[in-house]
């Protein structure tokens, strides 16, 4: 049996080698080394996700010094919020200890973010003020002590 | 030469022959492409840009409890802080909408730099029906379609359920931008790369919370591992009627809202 191979299909077969090598050639060269190892991307970018500098440390870091305003905080209300909610970011001022790192926070307007009167904090949730009627003109933390807010300053 | 004798001599049987010999190749034909079809959906490539393998990595979830949420912006403030995502109203990681409903029904919806600053109540109180605070931020959707669009799989699920981003592959084409319907994305204007939260993928890894989770006064936000079928996440979404946003759109969205109100959009 004789089978007949038109001319064209050898030249095209060729061809098509030729192209086919040069694509995964390409591939080889242009597809990142970690591509596809966990699925379809670059596996090393795991790794640069997690090398951002952190700016928050964690109350933990803060109490390891502070252990006095862990123990004022605990009586009551304020407990469960955290230092860096009114202290800010203080990664630096956990490696510097010092006092210009860390941000003092006072003022109505700050304490207000959270204790303003507003229609959609539900009562139950935070204890709130009227803060266009409560003591006009004066630092909540003139009378509050800011961590031990419930009790009075003398 | 055998067939062809055969074709020659009794016609039917060769027709026979030749529609059983096609009919065998097409019933192979079916029977691969759906054996091929069971095998793509079950490794799920054509869904998930990584599904989830490893048990023992945690796979994340979110809870938002919107009764316990104040709008005092603390989240918002702490994620721009912690991701140094730039300081412009318009770009957010995560934010605070202000929903309002009137007593006519319509719904007056705020966001003033995210929340950022807090708000200030603007419809007066005799007005309101209700009103409550939507914290927003990444839905770290199990099917996400900002995932699907990438053209260069740039954005992937990470093995813990974390959507995150390659910035050094992104090509900035902005398609993941338009195609995640929470809004999300943006672009970042100076490395001009797409940008979103990474549940602080950097602070997970080292065993520290979320920024946002850290700072928020009431415990609002939770996080959690889904597969632990006794965790408090899994607890929380056991003992309260919780919903993800846009479910019709079958995201995936593992960011669990409580009490959420048909009005969110």
């Amino acid at each position: 049996m004789k089978f007949y191979i038109p001319p064209q299909i050898p030249r095209l077969a060729i061809a098509f080698a030729i192209f086919i090598s040069l694509f995964l050639l390409l591939r080889h060269f242009l597809v990142p080394d970690t591509f596809g190892k966990y699925g379809h991307y670059r596996a090393a970018s795991l790794i640069d996700n997690e090398q951002p500098e952190i700016h928050y440390s964690g109350q933990e870091a803060c109490f390891k010094c502070h252990q006095n305003i862990e123990d004022k905080k605990a009586q009551d209300v304020h407990s469960e919020i955290h230092c860096e909610t009114c202290h800010g970011p203080g990664e630096k001022h956990v490696i510097s200890s010092k006092a210009e790192d860390i941000f003092k926070p006072s003022g109505r307007e700050f304490c207000g973010k959270c204790h303003a009167l507003n229609a959609a904090k539900l009562k139950s949730a935070v204890f709130q003020i009227d803060l266009e009627k409560h003591n006009v003109g004066k630092n909540c933390i003139e009378c509050h002590n800011p961590h031990q807010p419930w009790e009075m300053k003398k | 030469m055998y067939r062809m004798s055969q074709s020659t001599s009794t016609m039917g049987n060769e027709k026979i022959r030749i529609s059983r010999r096609k009919f065998l190749k097409n019933a192979t034909m079916v029977a691969g492409a759906a054996f091929g079809y069971a095998w793509l959906k079950s490794s799920q490539v054509l869904l998930f840009a990584a599904e989830p393998k490893d048990e023992s990595l945690p796979w994340y979830g979110i809870v938002i409890d919107i009764q316990k949420c104040i709008g005092c912006g603390s989240c918002a403030k702490a994620c721009k802080n912690e991701n140094d995502v730039p300081k412009e109203p318009f770009f957010f990681r995560t934010w605070i909408e202000q929903y309002t409903v009137k007593n006519d029904g319509s719904v007056n919806i705020v966001s003033p730099n995210g929340g950022i600053d807090g708000f200030v109540q603007t419809v007066p109180t005799e007005e309101i029906f209700k009103s409550f605070f939507v914290p927003k931020m990444c839905n770290h959707c199990a099917k996400s379609p900002c995932i699907q669009v990438c053209p260069v799989g740039a954005t992937y699920d990470s093995p813990e359920g974390v959507v995150l981003i390659d910035e050094k592959y992104c090509i900035g084409c902005r398609y993941c931008v338009q195609a995640c319907p929470y809004g999300c994305r943006f672009i970042h204007p100076v490395k001009k790369v797409a940008n979103k939260c990474t549940l602080c993928y950097h602070r997970l890894k080292k065993g520290l919370a979320p920024a946002c989770m850290e700072v928020c006064p009431t415990g609002a936000r939770m996080y959690g591992n889904l597969r632990d079928k006794n965790g408090e996440l899994v607890k929380f979404l056991k003992e309260h009627t919780t919903q993800v946003l846009r479910p019709h759109l079958n995201t995936g969205s593992k960011l669990y809202y409580n009490a959420l109100s048909s009005e969110v959009r």
